[in-house]
């Protein structure tokens, strides 16, 4: 579904992400681990094309296609979802509105009909119970005053309205208390099936306690430094990051 | 301004004001100031931005005579809602009873030609109120509009009737014959707990050029209230300077809204004079512009007495060359003690020519008071825009969406649902949000 081949990226004259290497298979749910600074955000900003990062190296194919090629919406309709570390506020534009647009474009985009408004509103009742979200909440203008935690089940609700092939969920887990965790978790879990794919982006090994990981990398001043299966964050959040980055500081030193 | 169009102007003011009439002193007086102040010239500090001396071309046409106008040539433009509201229609600066259609019993509401009013039962009423708005305006081109008053109309909402239909006033500039000059006068009496909504629409027939210098003034007397709303939406090359003067002479409530969508160069003057303690009154306005359009608004809050509250916000979007111009005075005299005034105007450019700039004026001589004001200049937010496209909404949509939510809490002020739909199916045309 995704392949990342030798990714070379950076913002102005920094590099941040000095030649990634990853594959997801449909069905597959991978973390990326890592410390603070090693580029695990600039990762997921980079795969749905925000445009501050250049990419001077290497490739990136999704469900065959060149995703380098393709402006952030074009990603989206080909069934990108990023969930975003800070989800922005737009007063004056409701979830409602806002989704309903989202779903049609991307309807377009495969060649189906838009939604009716009772067929929209039929979607939106079922998802909406996947991350326990209120319509009234939908109603208001996009996460102004939302708590944290509204906030990440908005994004988790959004993703299932989209129905993407990959969904990059950033940090989703940072900001929410153990029940919020819960309930975004959940949301995540029902949506996973044999036919779509996860990155998790996380810091902790806490969220991956409730979405449980096919594979684990650790990523580390740009590359990611080891592979393993769920143990690895186990392991990780036993011995922190240090030992990881002794290991690597001393192949490199070499 | 030549002297050609001066001498023009001045045919025109003796042919049009016989000395016996009603308003002839009135008429008298705002010609001699017009002589005294001249038209604003560039460097004039309020007018630095509308340019309007330029305007007084030796080609502007002067409304000698009213050009054959059908009902017809009208209906393409009407407003929404236009079956149930009172119609009055201005053609070329004059008030034309025949194409206007009064649905408001008259028990209600009171409409005649201000000359037909001056001369009966309301003369010591017009007298009183007629021209308020000058000392507010002194330059030429204000008292160029009071020189020909007589075409003008009086409107009065009847004590404590509170009246749901709106009165639609359109203003049409027929320029099918040339750059036409058109200077509609209005004087509006709102009596003690009636309330009246009233919107000013301007039209402009034909593809010439046109210039429209408005003057209307409205008197707000104890618990009326009030909506007012301007809606400018003519052709690239219409012309406009207008001045909203109203003033509550009673506790009242008057809220005014103003959208200008269009035109070359639109000069907006609208003045709040609050004479009577707690009164409140809203201002609001929202310019969408494109092309080379300049929009002014200058507004002016006049607190006399004390414990007034106002409040203030003006939105602009300007793409393309457009450029957007605000000045907000606030005036808080030495007995308006406890005022609570509020001021905000936020500016986003889109076109990479385009330009905005803003003036709070604040002049306080009471020394207990609130007042606030503050603006924004930005362009739109790139974090907010990856996001919506990041959701897979087009660049174009994105945009539209951002643009359309700044917009709405203006577009949300417009009272009368009829109109705010309007004005909002124009807005989103204007964005080109499409699916």
């Amino acid at each position: 579904m995704l392949k990342i081949e030798n990714l070379h990226a950076g913002i102005e004259e920094k590099e941040i992400l000095k030649g990634i290497n990853l594959e997801i298979k449909a069905g597959e749910v991978h973390a990326i681990m890592g410390p603070n600074g090693s580029g695990k955000s600039t990762l997921a900003s980079v795969l749905a094309g925000r445009d501050q990062f250049e990419v001077t190296e290497g490739s990136v194919s999704f469900m065959g296609k060149d995703l380098l090629d393709m402006a952030p919406e074009e990603r989206a309709r080909e069934g990108m979802f990023l969930a975003f570390q800070y989800p922005v506020e737009i007063p004056g534009v409701s979830t409602t509105n806002f989704i309903k647009t989202a779903v049609n474009e991307t309807r377009k985009h495969r060649g189906e009909e838009p939604l009716d408004a009772v067929s929209f509103l039929k979607l939106m009742k079922e998802k909406m119970k996947l991350v326990q979200i209120d319509q009234a909440l939908l109603s208001r203008s996009l996460n102004e005053g939302f708590s944290g935690g509204e906030k990440k089940r908005n994004e988790i609700f959004q993703m299932a309205m989209l129905e993407p092939k990959l969904a990059i969920l950033d940090e989703t887990d940072s900001g929410l208390d153990i029940d919020a965790l819960r309930i975004v978790a959940n949301g995540v879990n029902q949506y996973r099936n044999s036919e779509n794919a996860f990155l998790l982006v996380t810091h902790y090994q806490r969220l991956l306690d409730y979405i449980v990981p096919d594979y684990v990398h650790v990523l580390y001043n740009g590359r990611i430094v080891r592979s393993g299966t769920k143990e690895l964050a186990l392991e990780l959040e036993a011995k922190g990051y240090d030992f990881i980055k002794n290991e690597v500081d001393a192949i490199s030193q070499d | 301004m030549s002297n050609l169009i001066h001498t023009r102007l001045e045919e025109n003011f003796r042919a049009s004001n016989p000395a016996q009439g009603p308003l002839s002193d009135f008429s008298a007086r705002s010609w001699a100031d017009f002589q005294t102040y001249g038209i604003p010239p560039v460097k004039h500090e309020e007018w630095k931005y509308a340019r309007v001396s330029a305007l007084f071309r030796d080609d502007l046409q002067l409304p000698i005579s009213i050009p054959a106008v059908t009902a017809a040539d009208i209906d393409a433009h009407r407003l929404p809602g236009h079956e149930t509201a009172t119609e009055l229609v201005f053609i070329n600066g004059h008030f034309v009873p025949s194409l206007s259609t009064i649905r408001h019993a008259e028990t209600d509401l009171m409409i005649a030609p201000l000359s037909e009013a001056a001369a009966g039962a309301d003369a010591a009423f017009i007298a009183a109120n007629l021209g308020h708005s000058a000392a507010y305006h002194p330059d030429g081109i204000q008292a160029l509009n009071g020189a020909f008053a007589g075409a003008g109309v009086f409107i009065r909402a009847r004590r404590g009737k509170q009246i749901e239909q709106p009165v639609y006033i359109y203003l049409i500039s027929d320029s099918r014959t040339g750059f036409i000059f058109s200077q509609p006068r209005s004087l509006v009496h709102v009596e003690a707990g009636a309330a009246l909504q009233i919107a000013e629409h301007y039209i402009t027939l034909g593809g010439q050029e046109s210039f429209t210098n408005e003057v209307f003034e409205l008197v707000a007397e104890q618990n009326a209230l009030v909506d007012y709303y301007k809606i400018q939406h003519e052709g690239s090359t219409a012309n406009h300077v207008g001045t909203t003067h109203i003033r509550q002479t009673g506790k009242c409530v008057t809220n005014a809204v103003t959208i200008s969508l269009s035109g070359a160069l639109v000069r907006n003057n609208l003045n709040m004079i609050m004479e009577s303690e707690h009164g409140e009154s809203h201002m609001y306005g929202l310019s969408l512009l494109n092309g080379k359009t300049l929009v002014d608004n200058h507004t002016i809050v006049d607190n006399v007495k004390p414990h007034c509250f106002s409040n203030e916000l003006y939105k602009a979007i300007m793409d393309e060359e457009s450029t957007g111009v605000f000045n907000g005075k606030i005036f808080v005299r030495k007995d308006a003690q406890k005022t609570n005034a509020y001021q905000s105007n936020k500016n986003i450019l889109v076109g990479e020519r385009s330009a905005a700039n803003t003036k709070p004026q604040l002049e306080i001589f009471a020394d207990d008071v609130k007042c606030s004001h503050g603006c924004t200049i930005g362009r739109l937010d790139e974090e907010s825009l990856f996001y919506l496209r990041a959701r897979g909404l087009s660049e174009q949509n994105a945009r539209s969406l951002l643009l359309h939510a700044f917009a709405v809490d203006i577009l949300d002020k417009i009272k009368w649902e009829p109109l705010r739909q309007h004005v909002d199916a124009l807005i989103s045309e204007r964005l080109q949000f499409e699916i």
